[in-house]
C-alpha cells in the first residue's frame, strides 16, 4: 500500500493551500465583521433594469 | 464620486439551465432504459450498443456530469455574481466553459456506447475527453476566481469558499484520478495497478 504516501502527500498539499487560503483570509479581514454578512440578505438591491436584456 | 453600473451575466446562467433540464430528462431515461434491462433481459436486444455493460455508465455519467453539472454551474454562476457583487470575469470563458461542456456530453454518450471506457466507476470517459474536461474546468476555475478577484463586496460569502473549495478539490480528483498512459485514441491504462488504483481513485 505504498500509494499511501502519495495519497497523504497529495492531501497535505491541498491542506496546506487551504491553511494558506485562511491564513490570507484573517489577515485581510474577512472575520472582523460578525454582524453585516448575517443582514446583509435582507437589503433591497435594485439590479439594474437592463439585466433582462442582458 | 462616480457611480459604477453594472450587470450580471445572465445569459451563461440561462443557458446552464436549459442544459440542465435537457439533459436531466435524457439521464433519467437512460437510467429507467438500464433498470427495465435488469428486470427484462431481453430489452438488451442482442446488441453491444444497448447492453446494460454499456447503458449503466452512460446513465451515471449522465447524471453527475451532464444533469448536476450544469445545474452546478447555473447555481454557481448566479449566485457568484451577486454575492461579490461583480459581472463574471469574462464572458468568452464562460461561452467555452459551457460549450465545451456540451460537447464532452456529447462524446461522453457516443464513446460509452460504442464501448470505450476506463473502467473505472465515474472515471469511465477515455482520455481524450479527459483533457476536455480538464480545459472546461479550468475555465470555470479561472473565471471564479477571476470574479473574486475583481469583487465589489469586500467580504467573501461562506459560499463562495465552498465553490473555490470545490474547484481545488474536484482539479485534484480529476488530475490524480485520471493519470493514465494512452496506446491509442481512445484507449489508455492508468498508471495504478489494480488495489491502487482503487484505493487512489476511493480516496
Amino acid at each position: 500500500m505504498n500509494i499511501l504516501f502519495v495519497l497523504i502527500g497529495v492531501s497535505l498539499f491541498a491542506a496546506l493551500i487551504f491553511l494558506a487560503m485562511f491564513i490570507w483570509a484573517v489577515k485581510s479581514g474577512q472575520y472582523d465583521d460578525n454582524y453585516t454578512p448575517s443582514i446583509r440578505i435582507l437589503f433591497d438591491e435594485d439590479e439594474d433594469e437592463d439585466e433582462m436584456k442582458n | 464620486m462616480e457611480v459604477q453600473k453594472f450587470n450580471y451575466d445572465n445569459a451563461i446562467v440561462r443557458n446552464f439551465i436549459l442544459a440542465t433540464l435537457v439533459w436531466g430528462a435524457v439521464a433519467l431515461l437512460v437510467g429507467l432504459v438500464a433498470a427495465l434491462e435488469l428486470a427484462f433481459p431481453a430489452l438488451n436486444l442482442g446488441i453491444e450498443y444497448t447492453s446494460f455493460g454499456r447503458v449503466r455508465p452512460l446513465h451515471t455519467n449522465a447524471v453527475i456530469f451532464a444533469f448536476i453539472g450544469n445545474a452546478m454551474f447555473a447555481g454557481i454562476y448566479y449566485s457568484l455574481q451577486r454575492v461579490l457583487k461583480a459581472r463574471l470575469f469574462n464572458d468568452i470563458l464562460g461561452k467555452i466553459h459551457f460549450w465545451l461542456w456540451q460537447l464532452i456530453i456529447l462524446l461522453a454518450a457516443v464513446t460509452l456506447l460504442a464501448g470505450f471506457t476506463t473502467g473505472k466507476e465515474y472515471a469511465e470517459l477515455e482520455w481524450p475527453i479527459d483533457l476536455l474536461i480538464a480545459v472546461a474546468w479550468l475555465c470555470f476555475g479561472a473565471n471564479m476566481i477571476g470574479t473574486v478577484i475583481k469583487r465589489r463586496e469586500k467580504h467573501i460569502y461562506a459560499a463562495v469558499w465552498w465553490y473555490l473549495a470545490t474547484f481545488i478539490g474536484v482539479t485534484i480528483l480529476h488530475v490524480v484520478n485520471s493519470i493514465e498512459l494512452p496506446v491509442s485514441l481512445l484507449k489508455s491504462y492508468p498508471v495504478y495497478a489494480g488495489a491502487q488504483d482503487a484505493v487512489v481513485q476511493w480516496w
